[in-house]
């Protein structure tokens, strides 16, 4: 194959951000003429496997390996790079997920290709992807060169691509093995645990109300609840709403909380950081209230509105109830 | 317990960039420079842990230009023990791979237990240079670390997961440990601090010297984020934003 996607699990199916890679494998594969291979590796490749099969690529490749039930950097770098050189793919994608971060750059490191590593975009050169990346706080972006053509490793940023976008097929699944020695495993996990129990499932969320600092004092935020109450919306924030105790983990979205992509995302007083955006980016309307003009999150607003959100929301929320009746 | 931070100096964050003339990095004359957030919160892990375990070293790494002794002397100001300095003047290494080879080939005879870095760099962000660096000299990683217990040999660390998951994993040593923002409060140099450091040792070595390898990626160009969406911006009285959204959310989004 000439690009191989490798699909992380997320409890048995294969997580969002890989459904995304795949969907970006199959049109820069359609653009320049590259085959796909998918890999499936850990506790649940064959589940993993089997719900790839249904995908439009070439190869489907399920490895299953002792070493891998449970998740450590030494035994999937291992791995993926084992499969990675004896495959040959031009291409390995993933999507950037923390896990991604946390093993790739040892593969890049053992097969000496480089790891671009949070794409935002593409272009086609020469018949040729050429992947760039943002910088400095994402105010900047660039494209990156690579010093020759072999293999590269790209992982994607939440919503690069949109997995609503991926062609179905049918494709059967070819066994792999690799050969990884118990005295390479240098880490022994405990079991995965959360915080604060409870809290609603954002992600399934249609409609959301999201709070950043500009909501100023804790006692504001019942303004923004009786506006979710109001629109049948469920409550977000951003990482310094959650910090200072104004609302429980549970509820903030972002790299270190919930990523969501609903129909509605209504942003009140959240200037916009990457952390925050990667999280809510793929919303598919997005609404901006902030005081500050500058504030990055207009950018990628679909309607934004610069004012006092204390105004502004009690007369918003006034006005939903007075058309839901 | 032999502790390396890796540290790297970065334009400060609130700093407004802009491209230099020849498109190839930002305007650096007049940008205020600091230590890159997640590496003072790496050093600070570093001081904590040399502090229980009562003996061993903390030795800083910066790789970068002269003007990255500022955030070495903070650093030794702090309480590290000795600095070294890889002196690049090219503003811009942009590749994660050869930065670590370079760094690797400093550290690897020191015999260190422990390499500490930032999670990623506030300037370039690929959150790559100490796990490549921890694979090349044969150590156990992790990022998104957010809390460390030394033990016999080894070392307990709690990562962050998404979501609100963490979770507990227990290391050989030596590892190299990718710190986020946040598990620490790092502490202010003392004046005392601030005058012990100057007699403390910061050996000088070049990035051409020590690097052994080619870049295998480069940064082709800066330019400034072009937004791709169409924004409406509403605007008015208080009473014709809250009609024209009500008309959004109703007609425009169907919110019902």
């Amino acid at each position: 194959m000439d690009i191989l996607v490798v699909l992380e699990d997320k409890s048995g199916n294969i997580h969002r951000m890989s459904q995304e890679a795949i969907a970006g494998a199959q049109q820069i594969g359609g653009e320049c003429g590259l085959s796909i291979g998918v890999l499936a590796l850990g506790e649940n490749a064959p589940a993993l496997a089997e719900q790839a099969s249904q995908y439009a690529v070439e190869e489907i490749l399920s490895l299953e390996n002792k070493y891998l039930f449970n998740y450590t950097a030494d035994g999937f770098a291992a791995a993926v790079a084992q499969v990675v050189s004896s495959e040959k793919p031009k291409y390995v994608f993933f999507g950037h997920t923390y896990q991604i971060r946390d093993y790739v750059p040892r593969v890049s490191a053992k097969l000496k290709r480089p790891f671009l590593n949070d794409i935002v975009s593409y272009s086609v050169q020469g018949g040729k992807p050429v992947f760039s990346k943002q910088a400095f706080n994402a105010k900047l972006v660039t494209a990156l060169q690579l010093i020759d053509d072999s293999p590269c490793i790209v992982s994607f940023q939440s919503a690069a691509f949109s997995s609503d976008t991926i062609q179905s097929g049918l494709v059967s699944v070819r066994s792999v093995t690799v050969n990884i020695d118990a005295g390479s495993i240098k880490t022994v996990p405990e079991d995965p645990f959360q915080e604060t129990a409870g809290g609603v499932d954002l992600s399934s969320a249609d409609l959301i109300v999201s709070i950043g600092r500009g909501i100023s004092k804790e006692e504001n935020i019942s303004i923004a609840q009786e506006l979710a109450k109001a629109m049948g919306a469920e409550i977000a924030s951003s990482r310094p709403v959650v910090d200072s105790g104004w609302l429980p983990p549970h509820h903030q979205v972002g790299s270190s909380g919930q990523t969501v992509a609903p129909k509605l995302y209504l942003a009140l007083g959240i200037s916009g950081a990457i952390q925050h955006v990667v999280g809510m980016k793929g919303s598919k309307n997005i609404v901006v209230i902030n005081k500050d003009p500058d504030a990055p999150l207009f950018e990628i607003a679909d309607y934004g509105v610069v004012g006092d959100l204390l105004e502004i929301v009690p007369k918003l929320t006034e006005a939903i109830q007075g058309f839901k009746n | 317990m032999n502790i390396c931070v890796l540290v790297k100096q970065v334009p400060g964050s609130e700093a407004h960039f802009s491209v230099s003339a020849d498109g190839l990095w930002i305007q650096e004359t007049e940008l205020p420079f600091e230590m890159n957030e997640s590496d003072n919160y790496a050093l600070e892990e570093a001081l904590q842990i040399r502090e229980q375990k009562g003996t061993g070293e903390v030795v800083v790494v910066s790789l970068g230009p002269d003007r990255c002794k500022k955030a070495i002397r903070e650093a030794l100001a702090k309480g590290a023990d000795r600095a070294i300095h890889i002196k690049e003047d090219a503003p811009y290494n942009t590749d994660p791979y050869a930065i670590a080879s370079a760094l690797a080939n400093t550290i690897k005879d020191e015999g260190f237990n422990l390499v500490l870095s930032g999670l990623q760099s506030d300037d370039l962000g690929f959150g790559q240079t100490g796990v490549i660096l921890g694979e090349l000299l044969g150590m156990t990683t992790a990022t998104l670390v957010v809390g460390t217990e030394v033990q016999d040999g080894k070392i307990r660390v709690k990562r962050e997961l998404e979501a609100g998951w963490f979770q507990w994993q227990t290391m050989d040593l030596p590892a190299s440990l990718a710190i986020q923002s946040g598990l620490n409060t790092p502490r202010y140099p003392t004046l005392k601090g601030i005058m012990t450091a100057k007699k403390k040792e910061i050996k000088e070595l070049s990035f051409a010297d020590i690097c052994a390898v080619d870049e295998l990626q480069s940064f082709n160009g800066l330019s400034v984020q072009h937004a791709e969406k169409q924004t409406e911006m509403i605007a008015g009285s208080v009473d014709q934003i809250v009609a024209r959204l009500v008309d959004v959310l109703k007609n425009e989004i169907r919110i019902n």
